[in-house]
């Protein structure tokens, strides 16, 4: 296990008074959520960044807002930190907790409000999963965007938290996009609306600020959210291609010609070889990277979009183009991109990054990346979003071996710092949470970042919510 | 009047105003200048020195200006690689009756959208960052240059849509897309404002991508497209795509919509020419200061907004956004607590006073009223961006 991040130093007043606050929160909880012993706070002590660790103070399972409310009106009054949790899928740590902080878990506030069609929302509170969304008005014909990797067990509370993409935002846009209004409860308790079913704010725009907070800027209970009607057909297609330069052209012609797929998805060679033995997707083995691009539409529709994007492909010698021929064949070429990460997991432990580059980059940061992760005597799979420049290089390792996993880390950091120079980001979706918290400063200068911190601060002044997480430590205000 | 010609002067100017407590009315082109409350008097504080598009790979879809460039050096400059702004941004002028060249960082300072914003987003949504400098006079950046990116707070969207009081823009970077090579608009005629909001919530579920529904009133009709379009209030809706695409999807909807009304097509120059005049509020930009309202609602409520206020006050409308962007031109008063009063009652909304005479101006409040703890918040974030309070104050009321 790793230890190069650090966390904020638990607060000893909070340690030494942990009965009393425990106690405490008894009286505002119903019995069954409170969690307090030891075996019941372990499932909560990580998230997807399984690397580090904190067993928290106590977890909370509010069924309602006005539950949400109290035990953060509690915490704000006696200096206790509070670390919102969905489903905990987070892969920055954006979730992970610390020893004197209470986590407001919001996965007992499960229920879908309200479908309503003729506004094309749907309402809904934070601890309903993303997919539960699109399979609730599936039947109607109606779906929901974002789509995260992890959308069968991740909280639209969490998504809204870090502002979640997924493979088909190229299109549709990112949960920031598709985000109408949210109920919310501020540090102090008050519990705030902002947004509904209208567009655009009326004063200032707090929902876009919100969206994306990584729960430091309060705790989200309800979503109203957009519906799209479902397209009438989509159809993923394979195209194999020797090498990631070429693939990586073919993605920027596609774009630049006009053409704007619902998703174009990148594989490696080590990714692909990985997510065929585990999904058994039919993926082309004898290929040096793969795209998945998905077309949606009518019939017809998709044959011209597609032939236009076979003939682009053909400019760069693409060796495989492979059309799916039953809805069955399409899940599962899906079903072996979504479970990239956790087919990864089954062979190395892993870190996964997740910086964004400009689309003309993209050819020289897979090849940086590949340098660098050598460089490092480690190895490295390449499964990401190609179409929008999200990527997401696995860094493959031994977690066991604690100068492996620094050096797998050491690896990452340069490879974010690299996205940084060529004019990208360090996080595309997933957040900054822990992992990417101390490179903020290599792409914010420190008035930009005194800036976003004094409004962090403006919105919960004592840095009570989720405080070790994306600003660096240091230098706080 | 200022008008800086770099960040640095900006900043010089706006650390000099904060020393001395003195108001900056920061602007672009002037164009939406009778936007908001009257606030105290300050002196203008003009973007427009800073110009020209700075970076421009149509392959990256993605461009970066000066934010004092006029909309229309951006507009030619994609058009020629045929692009466009997604969110269509609409001209004020007309609405207005004021001149001059509006500004790519006037159109984000104001979140300005036009008729595909309740599909494609607004224009916050294609800002992808900023530069800016705050009011204690240093240049904050904020957001970049790629799609995605959750790296640290959103700024930028709450940049956009503040009307000058956070920051005075120097830089904008947006998202662009390709201009639809085909375009199609179905008028579906004779439909009340009821049965008009039925008819585009099923459009809206049908799978063929409508990029466009409004309905025009018999009232406002015969002020689009030079009166040409047919008989009776026009309920019209857009499909936009390859062309082959469109027609595939004009024929389904079409064959949905006769169950509706009548169903008619539009040809290509019509309807290029009926989703700007939607746009830019055609109907009511006619040379009076007659008050003009700009609500946001659920759009199966903006009709019924509509029918409550007929009750009691003299009122011409008509609708974009599916029904959800209702413009209402008042007879006389501008019956502000009333209209307010009733959007509460219809699940909540906006509405936003976007031109009234002087004297009515000056008693009403531009913006809806927020709950007092939102206003709270509004105002403590504005406090961590301009400390001294300098820019276009009271304009966006308490905040």
């Amino acid at each position: 296990m790793s230890e190069a991040i650090r966390f904020l130093a638990p607060r000893q007043d909070v340690l030494s008074r942990r009965a009393a606050i425990v106690a405490d929160l008894a009286d505002l909880l119903p019995i069954e959520c409170l969690v307090q012993d030891a075996r019941g706070l372990a499932p909560f002590e990580t998230d997807a960044f399984v690397s580090y660790r904190r067993v928290p103070l106590a977890v909370a399972l509010p069924e309602t807002t006005a539950q949400v409310a109290a035990v953060l009106k509690y915490c704000h009054r006696f200096n206790v930190p509070v670390v919102p949790r969905g489903a905990g899928t987070s892969l920055s740590g954006g979730a992970i907790p610390q020893e004197d902080a209470v986590v407001l878990c919001l996965s007992k506030m499960a229920r879908i409000l309200e479908l309503d069609y003729a506004n094309r929302t749907a309402t809904l509170q934070a601890g309903v999963t993303n997919l539960r969304i699109s399979e609730a008005a599936a039947i109607d014909g109606f779906f929901y965007a974002p789509d995260p990797s992890s959308q069968l067990a991740c909280t639209i509370g969490g998504n809204i938290g870090m502002n979640s993409g997924g493979a088909h935002c190229l299109k549709y846009g990112v949960t920031t996009n598709n985000l109408l209004g949210v109920k919310m409860v501020l540090v102090d308790g008050t519990v705030i609306e902002l947004g509904g079913k209208h567009l655009d704010a009326a004063g200032y725009d707090l929902l876009g600020l919100v969206c994306g907070s990584e729960g430091q800027l309060g705790v989200v209970t309800e979503a109203t959210v957009r519906l799209i009607a479902k397209p009438e057909g989509a159809r993923p297609v394979l195209f194999g291609f020797d090498t990631c330069e070429q693939a990586g052209a073919c993605v920027t012609d596609i774009i630049a010609s006009g053409i704007i797929p619902v998703a174009i998805e990148f594989m490696d060679k080590p990714a692909i070889e990985i997510c065929e033995a585990f999904a058994k997707a039919g993926y082309p083995l004898d290929v040096g990277a793969l795209l998945i691009v998905e077309v949606e539409g009518s019939e017809a529709e998709m044959d011209a979009v597609l032939d236009s994007i076979v003939e682009i492909a053909g400019r760069h010698a693409v060796k495989t183009v492979r059309q799916c021929q039953s809805p069955t064949e399409a899940a599962l070429i899906w079903k072996g991109r979504k479970s990239a990460f956790g087919a990864t997991g089954r062979i190395a432990d892993y870190i996964c990054m997740d910086g964004t580059v400009p689309l003309g980059k993209l050819s020289h940061v897979l090849n940086r990346t590949a340098e660098i992760v050598e460089s490092y005597g480690l190895r490295v799979a390449n499964v990401f979003h190609a179409g929008d420049g999200n990527m997401h290089p696995l860094i493959l390792f031994n977690a066991n071996d604690p100068e492996d996993a620094a050096r797998a880390e050491a690896a990452g950091n340069d490879i974010l710092k690299l996205c940084v120079d060529v004019g990208g980001c360090l996080t595309g979706e997933h957040g900054v949470g822990i992992e990417k918290r101390d490179l903020m400063r290599h792409q914010y200068s420190a008035i930009d970042l005194a800036q976003q911190m004094a409004v962090r601060a403006a919105f919960d002044e004592k840095w009570l919510l989720n405080p070790s997480k994306v600003f660096p430590l240091d230098g706080r205000t | 009047m200022l008008i800086p010609t770099s960040e640095t002067d900006a900043a010089y100017i706006i650390r000099n105003a904060a020393a001395e407590g003195k108001a900056l009315a920061l602007c672009g082109g002037a164009t939406r200048a009778g936007f908001g409350n009257f606030g105290q008097p300050a002196e203008i504080f003009s973007a427009r020195g800073l110009r020209g598009i700075l970076d421009y790979d149509p392959a990256e879809m993605v461009m970066t200006a000066r934010a004092g460039t006029p909309l229309a050096e951006i507009e030619a400059a994609l058009s020629g690689n045929r692009q466009m702004l997604a969110f269509e941004p609409m001209d004020h002028r007309g609405i207005m009756g004021t001149s001059g060249e509006p500004t790519i960082g006037g159109v984000f300072a104001a979140n300005v959208s036009g008729p595909r914003r309740f599909v494609a987003g607004a224009a916050r949504d294609s800002l992808l960052g900023v530069r800016f400098v705050n009011g204690k006079g240093e240049a904050v950046k904020a957001g970049g240059r790629v799609m995605k990116n959750v790296t640290g707070l959103d700024l930028v969207k709450l940049l956009a849509g503040s009307f000058g009081t956070l920051g005075f823009l120097t830089e904008v970077t947006f998202r662009l897309l390709p201009q639809p090579p085909a375009v199609e608009t179905l008028v579906v005629s004779g439909l009340d404002d009821a049965a008009a909001a039925q008819a585009m919530a099923a459009a809206m579920a049908l799978p063929v991508e409508v990029s466009g529904a409004a309905h025009l009133p018999l009232t406002v009709r015969h002020r689009f497209v030079n009166g040409g379009l047919p008989e009776g209030a026009a309920t019209v809706l857009r499909l936009e795509g390859l062309s082959a695409s469109v027609e595939v999807r004009a024929q389904k909807l079409a064959a949905v919509m006769a169950a509706f009304g009548p169903v008619e097509r539009l040809v290509p120059e019509q309807s290029l020419l009926l989703w700007r005049q939607i746009r830019d509020v055609a109907p009511y930009a006619d040379g009076t200061t007659r008050p003009l309202w700009r609500v946001s609602m659920a759009p199966s409520a903006g009709h019924q907004l509509v029918a409550a206020l007929r009750l009691e006050a003299g009122v011409d409308a008509f609708y974009d956004w599916q029904g959800g962007l209702v413009w209402m031109r008042m007879e006389a008063d501008a019956e502000a607590d009333l209209l307010r009063r009733y959007i509460l009652a219809l699940g909540g909304g906006h509405a936003t006073l976007v031109r009234a005479p002087d004297a009515m101006r000056s008693t009403i409040g531009a913006f809806q009223p927020q709950p007092e703890a939102v206003a709270a918040l509004s105002a403590r974030v504005r406090q961590t961006m301009d400390p001294a309070g300098i820019f276009n104050p009271g304009r966006m009321g308490v905040i």
